[in-house]
This record gives C-alpha cells, sequence and structure tokens, in this order.
C-alpha cells in the first residue's frame, strides 16, 4: 500500500477541530481528520450555546442550514439560596434581529453539520477511528500518526490536535500535563423534552426566541460549581457542573447535586411534566489563562479544550474553540503558501495570532477568577448567597418592622457572617481579578 | 471469486419511537445504520475472499442517503459498492425489491463479471420478512442456501459450496455448487475492523450508482409502488391486555386439579364448551 501523506491532520471533530478542517481544505491543503466516534458530535457535550459571529468568521452563511434551536433573547443569572433565588434578568427585543448572536445548539446535531461542509470542502474524514499515538521523526518532531485500526502510520507535515479536554494523546506524547482536578469541572446535563408551547408558555417567549438561566450559589453546597437552564425547540438542557477537585474533596456526587437542582422550588415548576431521554457528563476546561499549556511545537499545534481555551467567567468554550481551530488553520496554510517548514519557530505565528485575538485577551483579564472562586468558594458560593437571599426576604416581606431596623440588621448580618475585613477583603479581590 | 453482497441501510431500530397518535413509526431524527443482520453476510463474503481472492461487491437499493450505509461497508473491506436508487423504486416491497436486485445483480455480472456467490441478510429489523434473499434467489435461478451458520469450505475448482445449516433438531451439512445464494446467521461471526487504508479507500471511493434504467429495468410497472402487490391495510399498535392471568388453586389431586383448570377456562371462554361439545359429538 502505498504511504498516505496529508498537508495536516486534524484530531478531533468538534468545535476546534472542525474549524480548523474546514479552513484548511477550504484553503485548498490536503486534510485528513480523525474521529473516535460512530459519528462527527456523537462523543461531544455543550450545554450547548453557540455564538454567531465566531462562526460567521468561518462560514458566513451557517444559518441557511445549520440545525439551530432557539435564539436567545433572555438571560437570567440567578442566585440561589435552598429556598429562595435572586435574580437579574436580561432581555431585549433587540436579540430578535436578523442575524442573531446567539443560539442554542444540540451538539450532536450541530457537529454532524459543520463536518459535513468540512468534507464538502473536501477534507477526508474517518470517524470510529481513534489516534493512539503521534508518530515523531528522527529530530523528535511529529511527522504523523497511528490509529486503532490496523496499517499506517499516516504521514502529514503538521498535526492539529483538537482532541477535546482530556487531551490523552497529547499528555501521552508528553507535550503538556494533564490538566489537574482544580482545573476541570465535571458537568453533568439531562435533556427534558416537552411541546414546544409549553416551553413558549412557561419562559414567556414567541416563536425561535429562547432564554436561558444560569445559577449559582448554595445549590453547588459550597463548592465551586454552577447550574442552567437552556430552552431547545422542544427540549430543555439541564445541567449542572463543579471543579472535579471539589467532587473528589467531599462528598457530592454530579447527578445528586444536578438532581438537587432540579427540585429547587425555582426550577421544578419549569421542569414538570418533561420527559427525560438523554443523560451526558463532560469535562470542561476552568484553569483559565495560568492553565494554558504549550500551544505549539515542530510538527504541531493545539487548539480549543485541549489546550484550556475556556472562558470560565463568560462560558465561552466553543467558541474559543471555534477561534483557536480557525487561527491555527491560517497559520498553517501561512506557513504552506510560504513554503516554510512546520518548525516549532514557524508555528509560533499560532500564538502570535491567537495573542493578537480575543480571545487570550478574554482570558488575561480573567487570569485570577479561577483560583480567587475557588479558594473563596464557600464564600461565593454558598455565605453570600444565603445573605442576599436573607436582605431580599427582609427587603420584600412587609411585617411591620420600621426599614431603617430591616436595613441595620441586614448590614450586621452581613458583618457577623463574613465580618468586614472579610468583605472588603472579597470586594478588592473580586475587583482585581475581573479587572 | 466475485462475491456479491445486497445490504439495506435501515433505521436504528432500538432508538425508533411510534407516533401515539397515528402509530406509525417516526423516522425523523433516527439514525440509520446497516442491517446489522446484513454484517454477518458480509463478514462471511470478506473472509471467503481473503482465502480464495476476488473481489466483494455490495449492493443496495435505495434513497441517494443509502450510500453512507455502503461506504461503511467499504470501510470494512468491501471492493466496490453499488447504490441502485431511481424514483421508481419508491414504496417497494419484497416482490418489487427482489426484482430489482436481481436485475442490478445481473448488471452488475455483465460488468464487472459474473457472482460466484451472492450474499444477503437472514432478513432486515425494519421489515422482517426474510423474503428478499429467496426472492432474488428465485429470480436469477440460484440454489439458495438460507439459515446457514457456517461457510466449511469452498471448492472454486470444484465450484462447490459446503456449509452447516440449522434446521429444526439439528444441523444439516449440506454441499451446494456455485454459483449460489447464501443468507447468514446472526451471531456467526463478528464483522472486522477495516483497516486505516479501507477507511482511507472509502471516503474516496467513488460509489456506482444506478437508475433503472442503467441497471437494464425495462419495465418499471414491476418496481416501486405499482411492483408491490403487498398493501399496508392497517397499522395499529397492540392493546395491553385487559384480562390478567388468573391462579388456579393446587390440590394435588391430579383429577380435581384437571377439573378445577378445565372449570377456570370454561369461565373465560364460555362458547368453548359448546364448540367441545360440537366436536366430540362429530367424532
Amino acid at each position: 500500500m502505498a504511504e498516505e501523506k496529508f498537508d495536516a491532520i486534524v484530531i478531533g471533530a468538534g468545535m476546534s477541530g472542525n474549524a480548523a478542517a474546514y479552513v484548511m481544505a477550504e484553503r485548498g491543503l490536503k486534510v485528513l481528520q480523525l474521529e473516535r466516534g460512530e459519528y462527527p458530535g456523537s462523543k461531544n457535550v455543550q450545554g450547548a450555546i453557540l455564538y454567531a459571529d465566531m462562526l460567521e468568521k468561518i462560514i458566513p452563511d451557517f444559518r441557511e442550514d445549520a440545525p439551530l434551536e432557539r435564539h436567545l433573547v433572555e438571560q437570567r443569572f440567578w442566585m440561589m439560596s435552598d429556598t429562595a433565588h435572586t435574580g437579574m434578568h436580561y432581555r431585549s427585543d433587540a436579540f430578535n434581529e436578523e442575524k442573531p448572536n446567539r443560539y442554542t445548539i444540540i451538539r450532536s446535531q450541530f457537529d454532524r453539520w459543520f463536518n459535513g461542509k468540512v468534507r464538502e470542502k473536501g477534507a477526508i474524514v474517518l470517524t470510529e477511528t481513534t489516534v493512539t499515538d503521534l508518530v515523531t521523526g528522527r529530530d523528535g518532531a511529529v511527522i504523523g500518526v497511528r490509529t486503532d485500526r490496523a496499517g499506517g502510520p499516516i504521514y502529514a507535515d503538521v498535526v492539529v490536535l483538537a482532541e477535546g479536554v482530556n487531551g490523552l494523546l497529547g499528555t501521552r506524547a508528553g507535550l503538556r500535563d494533564r490538566p489537574k482536578a482544580a482545573q476541570v469541572a465535571l458537568a453533568v446535563k439531562e435533556m427534558h423534552f416537552m411541546p414546544r408551547e409549553t416551553i413558549e408558555a412557561r419562559f414567556n417567549l414567541d416563536g425561535d426566541a429562547g432564554a436561558v438561566i444560569e445559577a449559582a450559589g448554595t445549590i453547588s453546597k459550597g463548592m465551586t460549581g454552577m447550574g442552567f437552564v437552556y430552552t431547545n425547540k422542544e427540549s430543555l438542557s439541564v445541567g449542572f457542573g463543579c471543579l472535579v477537585s471539589d467532587f473528589a474533596e467531599g462528598d457530592e456526587t454530579p447527578y445528586g447535586l444536578l438532581d438537587a437542582f432540579r427540585q429547587h422550588p425555582s426550577i421544578r415548576p419549569l421542569l414538570a411534566d418533561a420527559e427525560i431521554k438523554e443523560y451526558a457528563a463532560h469535562l470542561i476546561p476552568e484553569g483559565g489563562y495560568k492553565a494554558i499549556p504549550q500551544l505549539f511545537g515542530d510538527g504541531w499545534v493545539v487548539v480549543g479544550d485541549a489546550a484550556q481555551f475556556n472562558n470560565a467567567i463568560h462560558r465561552e468554550g466553543s467558541n474559543l474553540a471555534m477561534t483557536t481551530g480557525r487561527l491555527a488553520a491560517e497559520a498553517i496554510f501561512q506557513l504552506k503558501s510560504r513554503k516554510l517548514p512546520f518548525t516549532k519557530d514557524n508555528l509560533a505565528l499560532y500564538k502570535t495570532l491567537v495573542d493578537g485575538s480575543f480571545v487570550m485577551k478574554d482570558l488575561k483579564k480573567y487570569k485570577d477568577m479561577p483560583k480567587l472562586l475557588h479558594t473563596h468558594s464557600s464564600n461565593f458560593f454558598l455565605t453570600y448567597p444565603q445573605l442576599v437571599a436573607k436582605a431580599m426576604e427582609d427587603f420584600v416581606r412587609v411585617d411591620g418592622t420600621p426599614k431603617l431596623d430591616k436595613e441595620k440588621a441586614t448590614l450586621r448580618n452581613f458583618a457577623r457572617t463574613r465580618s468586614w475585613t472579610g468583605l472588603v477583603g472579597d470586594a478588592f479581590r473580586l475587583a482585581r481579578a475581573w479587572r | 471469486m466475485h462475491i456479491v453482497v445486497c445490504i439495506k441501510q435501515v433505521p436504528d431500530s432500538a432508538q425508533i419511537r411510534v407516533h401515539p397518535v397515528t402509530n406509525t413509526i417516526m423516522r425523523q431524527g433516527v439514525p440509520s445504520i446497516v442491517n446489522p443482520y446484513d454484517l454477518f453476510s458480509l463478514e462471511e463474503a470478506l473472509r471467503l475472499r481473503d482465502e480464495l481472492g476476488g473481489t466483494v461487491t455490495v449492493l443496495t437499493m435505495g434513497p441517494p442517503t443509502a450510500s453512507e450505509s455502503l461506504r461503511k461497508c467499504l470501510t470494512y473491506g468491501s471492493d466496490r459498492a453499488v447504490l441502485l436508487t431511481d424514483r421508481f423504486f419508491a414504496g417497494s416491497d419484497t416482490l418489487a425489491t427482489s426484482f430489482a436486485l436481481a436485475q442490478a445483480i445481473r448488471k452488475i455480472g455483465e460488468t464487472f463479471g459474473a457472482p460466484d456467490i451472492v450474499f444477503a441478510g437472514k432478513q432486515t429489523i425494519d421489515g422482517d420478512t426474510a423474503q428478499v434473499g429467496p426472492g432474488v434467489a428465485k429470480r436469477l435461478d440460484l440454489l439458495q442456501l438460507t439459515y446457514i451458520q457456517k461457510i466449511v469450505a469452498c471448492d472454486p475448482e470444484a465450484r462447490t459450496l459446503t456449509v452447516e445449516r440449522r434446521a429444526e433438531g439439528g444441523t444439516q451439512t449440506l454441499v451446494t455448487r456455485l454459483p449460489c445464494l447464501v443468507t447468514m446467521l446472526e451471531g456467526v461471526n463478528q464483522v472486522r475492523r477495516g483497516s486505516i487504508h479501507d477507511a482511507l479507500r472509502a471516503a474516496r471511493a467513488e460509489i456506482v450508482t444506478w437508475s433503472a434504467k442503467d441497471a437494464g429495468i425495462e419495465d418499471v410497472t414491476k418496481c416501486g409502488l405499482r411492483g408491490s402487490p403487498t398493501v399496508v391495510k392497517r397499522v395499529f399498535a397492540p392493546a395491553p391486555r385487559s384480562e390478567k392471568a388468573a391462579a388456579v388453586p393446587v390440590s394435588g389431586k391430579a383429577a380435581a386439579d384437571a377439573d378445577a383448570l378445565i372449570d377456570a377456562i370454561l369461565a373465560r371462554q364460555p362458547s368453548l364448551e359448546a364448540d367441545l361439545t360440537h366436536l366430540a359429538a362429530g367424532i
């Protein structure tokens, strides 16, 4: 059998892999994409929200045939105590625009569509094919891959590692460390099916408009984590995630937390009479800027979740994945068209492009956030939500207590529970991490 | 050796739902797979080819999307795939399907060499008739070996095939002459994982796509709905049983227990006693 050689091999068919493969194939490179799942998307789990802008940069007319669920017009942030939630909702008719900005999607369908586009551009895609090893040349440069299928190896000028959060291949090859338990969250998700009219009535929605709830507070039992409810056309994605290190230390289980979240008096009525059809679990990179590993080397680049590209504060993961995949592809295309070898020095161009994009700028902005929320998790996820809930209840409940006394009691309550120095310290740390 | 394997793309019945009102199968969003029974036949064909040399041609009739299943079969290591697709084929029952497939196999014979063995799955998971394989054999005047659990030997020189066939009460060992049609039993092998080269070849392969005319079918009235005498008169979900099983007390005395059992049956089926009396009178 003749030796197979490609311009680029992309490992993985998630958001970053599809973006990288699409852009390279579109520019005429000979691309092989390898995916271990039965079909692209079969192994991929996300909430999921798609940010249009990042996909538009890759496929401008994606709205014509991409499987989109609902465009988002309303965002709800809920701070939850055991019996209450204090919410901030933002809803705007401006989001009912001709080209909406955010959509809910179902990844198994979306990724299949996206990968279909990759194939249309001429890339060869093999599913049910797991890459087992990177093949290196005498100088240590990556020159190809071996798979779990007989035969091979398959060679390429450059290998794009879009293998996802676990990154087993890259860690096994010594390109980076395994993510630490404090750098990844474990999220579990259920799909609750119900008629679309029910969803629209419960969430006050018209047509294909959608809403999302993101909730944090005592529901995570003091751990760093959050829950969510996303509206799809005929289902709700309901999920909960916490840092793996927190799960490891305590007795809570992911499904236990999700179950408690579902039973919360603010959530339960939204899910009534639904038929639960799917369960999924996935790791989410949460390490932020400080957890980003080496992004390139001789003959390889790493993109998306595998490189910890996730903005935990804004819950942007897939768009960072798409963008880094696209930028890696652009760097590779530039080197290829200038006939330059794919050495570590030359592939540094990828890092330059990422550094210049919103990806690195955003992650840098929040570089101290993961540590702050983690080391002070019981304050941010347990103490404050309870204090806020109590303050709101006192504010709202009319029982003849003079208002001034109520306000004083609220302040005393904050000071007693968290001490003034603690409060000021947290405010200072939060402000600095946000800056 | 030239071996033709007939396959069908079917909805994954493990993931299928029945519409609560119309009782029709809801195919939307249900993934398509290669009919699992066909894979046992495909693997046997690939083994014969590996042992004796030659080529394996996979054939299906279906919509253009059925090419996905053909490509999958190429990934397993098949050499060639033929898709028979035409609007004239829509609505085919087993009679029309076996007619079209038989014509296509004749055409395959003319184009790529006469097949020595035609394989088909025992049955499909969506139609469950087990009629198409035998139908093709009859139309092509091939000897047919159904319910085969093992291919014992194939001698291309002597033009014979020896197989083990599951039969009621035991196993038959049969020797037949080529060409013939074989349907394999389920569970007799495990379809292989194609090599990386098979997978790459499959991804690049051009699937031979034939219309009815391409396949040499002149009389399209024998195809599709028009060529299908089978009529679906009614589709219904079985109603849950209204009556529950009743326990008959056991005394341990055979005659008394038999009487009690008969009484219990007659109590449930009042007309049975008269029928039995009538029958007994006839004897």
